[in-house]
C-alpha cells in the first residue's frame, strides 16, 4: 500500500519517455537513424549518409531505396534485411546480433565483467595481505631518538598532518 | 644520391648491430674489459643517429632534386609538387616512412646515450634495447623496403605525384608528431624491461620513465588530434574521426599510455602495482608495433593505410621475439615487483586508479577487438562484417562516461583512505553545479529521452560540468590556504599552487583539456547537413544561415586545377562572411581532393564542401553541414598540451609560509 504513489509516478514517467519517444520517430528520424546504421558499398569506407562522393554510384541509389522503404511502412528489421539481400553482409554497418556475430558485441562485456572481476579478487587479497616488516626508524618502528613507541592515535595524527601537508 | 643513402643505411645497420651485441656483452658478461666495451657499444649508438640522419637528408634532397631513378622519389613526388610536401614525401610512402621512423628513434636513442650518466647501468641496459629495435627496422629498410630503391628501365621525366590527401599543411605535421608519440614509447619500454633485467633496486627507473612517457603522450596526443584535424578539414564528410583501423592504431597506444601515467603514481607513492605498470608499458610499446603492422601489412581495410606489402610477417616476428623476450624475464626476475604495500580502504585514491586503468584497458580491448573482428569473423565463418562507428560509440561511449565520472571523483579521494563524509563534503556542490548544467540544458531544449545521443551528449556535458568543477574547487581550496598563510590574492595563490605541485595541477589541466574536448564531441549529437545543386543566385537555408551561390569558377595551377564556389552567407537577414569551398583534381596523380570552407566559431561551425559538378547541369553541388562545438575540441587539444608541459616543468622549491601569527597581526588593508 505505501508504495503505490511511488509506483504510479514511476507509470508516468515511463508513459511520458514512451510518448516522447514516439514523437520523435518519425520518417526523417528513421532515415537519419538507418541510414547511419548502413554501409556505403562504394568502397570509401564510409556511413551510408556520410559519403560525400560526387558520381557515386551507390549511395544515391541506396538512400533512394532506404527512403522508399521507409515511406512504404518497412519495419527497420526488414529495411535492413533488404539492404543486406541486394548488398550484402557488408552493407550493415555494425555486426548484427545474430549468430557468431554476437561475439563481437558480447567480448566488450566478457572482458569488463573479468577485469573487474580481476580486481575484486586483487582488492580482496590486497586489503587481506599482513602488513610488512616496518622500516627501520620509520613509522611504528623504534623511533631514531629512542624515545618511546608511537601509539596508534598518534599516528592517525601524523597521518593526518602529512595528508594536510601533501595536499598542497 | 641513391649509392649514398644505401651505404649509410648499410652502415648504420652495421654500427646498430655493434651497439646492441657490444652493449649487451658488456652487461652479461662483466669483465675487465666490458665498461670500455660498454662506452664503444654506446658511442656506435649515438653514430647510429648521424648515419641514418644522412640517409634521411639524402631522400630529401633526392626528392627536392626531382631524382626518379629512385622508386620511392617517382612514386612519392612530382616536379611541380610544393617545397613543403617535397620535404613531406620523407614519409609519406611505406620505405620513406619507415626510414623517418629510424630517424626519431636514432634521435630519442642520441638523447638517450647522452643522458648516461644520471644512472650509467640503467641507461647502459636501454640502450641496448633501444640498438635491437633499431636493428629490426634497420634489417627492414635495408632489405625489405628500400628506401633507395632504383626503378628498373629508362628514368620517368616527371613523377607520380603525392597523394593528393597528404598535400595539406597539416599532413607535413600531422604524421611526425604522430611518430614522435609511437616511436617515443621505445624509451619507457626499454627502461622497463631494462629495470625488470637488471632487477633494479627502488623506483627511480619510474621517475625517468614517467617523463619520457608524457614527452611521447603528448605528442601522440597532439598527433591524433592534427589526424582529427586533418580528416575534418581534408576529407570533406563533416566529422573528424571514423573509426577507421588506422585511427583506431594510433588511439590503442593512447589508451594503454594513458592508463600507465595514472597507475605509475601508485608505484611511485605507494609501491603497489609494479607487475601492473610492467606490463602496460610492455603493451603499449607493442601495441605501437601492431598499429604500424595494421597499417603497412594490408591485414585490414583502411582509406589510411599504405599499400599492402610483405613486411607484415616481420612485424609479426618481431612482435612474437618482443613479447617472448618480455614473458621470459618477467617469469624470470618477478619476484623483484612485489608490492610493498596493502590496499588500505575502497574508498581511496589506489581503488579509484585501480578502477581507471581497468576502464581504459576495457576500452583498448574493445577497440583492438572491434578493429580486429572483420578479420576473425571471415576466419571463422568465412564472411567479413563490417565493424563501424556505431559499434564503437555504443560500446565505448558508456565506457567513456564512467572514465569522466572517475576524472571527478578521483582528485577527491586521498592516498590510504577517503572518509565518506569527506568525500561528500567536496563532492555536493560540484554534483549540484553539474545538476544545474543539466536542468539548463533541458530547459534550453535537449530532450534526452528522445534520442540515444542526445542522451549520452548531456551526460557528457554534465559530467563535464561535474569535472571542472571539481578541478576549480581544487584550485580554489588549495589557492585558499595559501593565501591565507601568505596574504596573496587567491589568483596568484592558485598560480602559486600550481608551481608548487607542477605535476598534480598540469594533470587537473590536462583533466580540463579532456572535458572540453568531451563538450566539443558531445556537439556532434546536434549535426545538420543540408546539400543541394546551386546555380546563380540559389539559395539553401540551414540552421539560422542562409547561403547564396554568388558565383562558380575554375582556376589552372602548375600541380592541380580546381573548381570553387563563391558562396555569401547571411544571418538574420545580414550578409556575415563569404565562403569559397573547392574541388581540385591533381595532374600528376589524376586524383581529387576537397577543399573544405569552414567557418568556425565557439557556439558552431559552417562547414561547406564543393562535391562537384552535375555533369548534366554544370552547376556545383554544395553540401553544407552545420556541427555545433567543434572548436571545443581544438580548444582542448591546446588545454591538454599547456597542462602536460606544466606538467613536466620541475616543482618549484616550496616557499616559506609565514607564521600565521604574523599574518594575523598585519594592519587590515595594508596589503601585501
Amino acid at each position: 500500500m505505501l508504495h503505490r504513489p511511488g509506483q504510479r509516478f514511476l507509470q508516468a514517467v515511463l508513459l511520458c519517455a514512451a510518448i516522447f519517444a514516439f514523437l520523435g520517430a518519425g520518417d526523417e528520424t528513421r532515415f537519419r537513424d538507418l541510414g547511419h546504421r548502413l554501409m556505403c558499398v562504394c568502397s570509401c569506407n564510409q556511413i551510408l549518409l556520410e559519403c560525400n562522393h560526387v558520381g557515386c554510384n551507390y549511395s544515391d541509389r541506396m538512400r533512394g531505396e532506404l527512403m522508399t522503404a521507409i515511406q512504404h511502412g518497412d519495419s527497420d528489421d526488414l529495411t535492413l534485411q533488404a539492404m543486406v539481400q541486394n548488398y550484402g553482409p557488408t552493407v550493415i554497418a555494425a555486426p548484427t546480433s545474430t549468430g557468431f556475430n554476437r561475439v563481437a558485441w558480447i567480448m566488450p562485456y566478457v572482458a569488463l565483467v573479468m577485469g573487474l572481476t580481476t580486481m575484486i579478487v586483487i582488492v580482496t587479497v590486497w586489503r587481506n595481505r599482513p602488513p610488512g616488516p616496518p622500516p627501520a626508524g620509520g613509522p611504528g618502528g623504534a623511533p631514531l631518538g629512542g624515545g618511546p613507541p608511537i601509539s596508534g592515535s598518534e599516528l592517525e595524527r601524523f597521518r593526518q598532518q602529512a595528508r594536510k601537508d601533501t595536499e598542497l | 644520391m641513391s649509392q649514398i643513402g644505401s651505404f649509410a643505411l648499410l652502415l648504420a645497420l652495421a654500427l646498430s648491430a655493434y651497439s646492441f651485441l657490444a652493449g649487451g656483452y658488456a652487461l652479461f658478461r662483466p669483465g675487465p674489459l666490458s665498461e670500455r666495451l660498454g662506452e664503444t657499444a654506446r658511442r656506435a649508438g649515438i653514430a647510429t643517429f648521424g648515419v641514418v640522419f644522412l640517409a634521411a637528408v639524402v631522400l630529401v634532397i633526392s626528392a627536392f632534386q626531382n631524382d626518379f631513378s629512385i622508386a620511392y622519389i617517382y612514386h612519392h613526388s612530382n616536379r611541380d609538387l610544393p617545397g613543403p610536401y617535397k620535404f613531406a614525401t620523407l614519409w609519406s610512402g611505406q620505405e620513406g616512412s619507415l626510414l623517418f621512423w629510424l630517424l626519431l628513434l636514432s634521435t630519442y636513442g642520441l638523447v638517450l646515450r647522452l643522458r648516461h650518466k644520471t644512472d650509467s647501468r640503467l641507461f647502459a641496459h636501454a640502450s641496448v634495447i633501444i640498438a635491437a629495435v633499431q636493428v629490426f627496422f634497420l634489417l627492414l629498410v635495408n632489405f625489405a623496403a628500400h628506401p633507395f630503391a632504383l626503378l628498373q628501365g629508362t628514368f620517368p621525366p616527371d613523377g607520380a605525384g603525392l597523394n593528393p590527401l597528404l598535400q595539406y599543411p597539416e599532413m607535413v605535421i600531422h604524421p611526425p608528431m604522430l611518430y614522435l608519440g609511437y616511436v617515443g614509447f621505445t624509451i619507457p619500454f626499454a627502461f622497463a624491461l631494462g629495470a625488470l633485467i637488471m632487477r633494479y633496486p627502488g623506483e627511480k627507473w619510474i621517475q625517468i620513465t614517467r617523463r619520457w612517457t608524457m614527452v611521447t603522450w603528448c605528442f601522440l596526443t597532439c598527433g591524433i588530434a592534427l589526424g582529427m584535424h586533418w580528416a575534418y578539414a581534408v576529407l570533406g564528410w563533416g566529422g573528424y574521426w571514423g573509426w577507421d583501423p588506422v585511427e583506431n592504431a594510433s588511439l590503442l597506444p593512447w589508451l594503454t599510455g594513458t592508463a600507465f601515467l595514472h597507475s605509475v603514481m601508485m608505484q611511485e607513492k605507494r609501491g603497489m602495482l609494479k607487475v601492473w605498470n610492467m606490463w602496460l608499458i610492455f603493451i603499449t610499446f607493442m601495441l605501437s608495433i601492431f598499429g604500424t603492422l595494421l597499417t603497412r601489412s594490408g591485414l585490414v581495410n583502411s582509406v589510411h593505410a599504405f599499400a599492402q606489402s610483405s613486411i607484415g610477417n616481420w612485424f609479426t616476428g618481431f612482435l612474437a621475439i618482443t613479447c617472448a623476450v618480455c614473458v621470459y624475464y618477467f617469469v624470470k626476475n618477478r619476484n623483484h615487483l612485489r608490492s610493498e604495500h596493502k590496499l588500505e580502504s575502497l574508498v581511496s585514491r589506489e581503488s579509484s586508479f585501480l578502477f581507471n586503468n581497468l576502464l581504459f584497458v576495457v576500452a583498448t580491448f574493445t577497440v583492438l577487438w572491434g578493429t580486429l573482428f572483420p578479420k576473425i569473423s571471415e576466419w571463422v565463418q568465412g564472411n567479413k562484417v563490417t565493424v563501424g562507428p556505431p559499434f564503437f560509440n555504443k560500446v565505448n561511449i558508456p565506457v567513456a562516461m564512467l572514465l569522466l565520472l572517475l576524472t571527478a571523483v578521483g582528485p577527491l579521494l586521498s592516498w590510504r583512505k577517503t572518509s565518506l563524509d569527506s568525500l561528500k563534503r567536496n563532492f555536493l556542490w560540484p554534483a549540484l553545479g553539474a545538476l544545474a548544467v543539466g536542468v539548463a540544458l533541458i530547459a534550453g531544449g535537449i530532450r534526452p529521452w528522445q534520442d540515444m545521443s542526445y542522451f549520452y551528449s548531456l551526460m557528457a556535458i554534465m559530467l563535464s560540468a561535474l569535472v571542472s568543477l571539481t578541478v576549480l574547487s581544487e584550485f580554489v581550496r588549495g589557492g585558499r590556504v595559501i593565501s591565507r598563510h601568505t596574504g596573496q590574492n587567491l589568483i596568484a595563490s592558485m598560480i602559486h599552487l600550481g608551481h608548487r605541485n607542477t605535476r598534480r595541477y598540469g594533470g587537473y589541466i590536462v583533466h580540463f583539456g579532456v572535458v572540453v574536448m568531451i563538450i566539443g564531441f558531445a556537439g556532434s549529437a546536434f549535426n545538420r547537413d543540408a546539400e543541394r545543386e546551386m546555380a546563380y543566385g540559389d539559395q539553401m537555408k540551414l540552421g539560422a544561415y542562409t547561403l547564396v551561390c554568388r558565383s562558380y569558377t575554375q582556376e589552372d595551377k602548375p600541380n592541380y586545377g580546381s573548381q570553387w564556389a563563391i558562396i555569401d552567407v547571411f544571418k538574420g537577414g545580414k550578409q556575415i562572411d563569404t565562403m569559397y569551398p573547392e574541388r581540385r583534381f591533381f595532374k600528376a596523380s589524376q586524383q581529387p581532393s576537397t577543399m573544405v570552407a569552414n567557418r568556425s566559431t565557439l557556439a558552431e561551425d559552417l562547414y561547406i564542401v564543393y562535391e562537384g559538378e552535375n555533369l548534366d547541369t554544370g552547376r556545383p553541388i554544395i553540401k553544407a553541414h552545420l556541427n555545433p562545438l567543434v572548436m571545443w575540441i581544438w580548444i582542448g587539444v591546446w588545454v591538454i598540451i599547456i597542462g602536460t608541459i606544466l606538467a613536466l616543468i620541475p616543482n618549484a622549491v616550496p616557499v616559506r609560509v609565514a607564521a600565521p601569527a604574523r599574518v594575523e597581526t598585519a594592519p587590515v588593508g595594508a596589503g601585501v
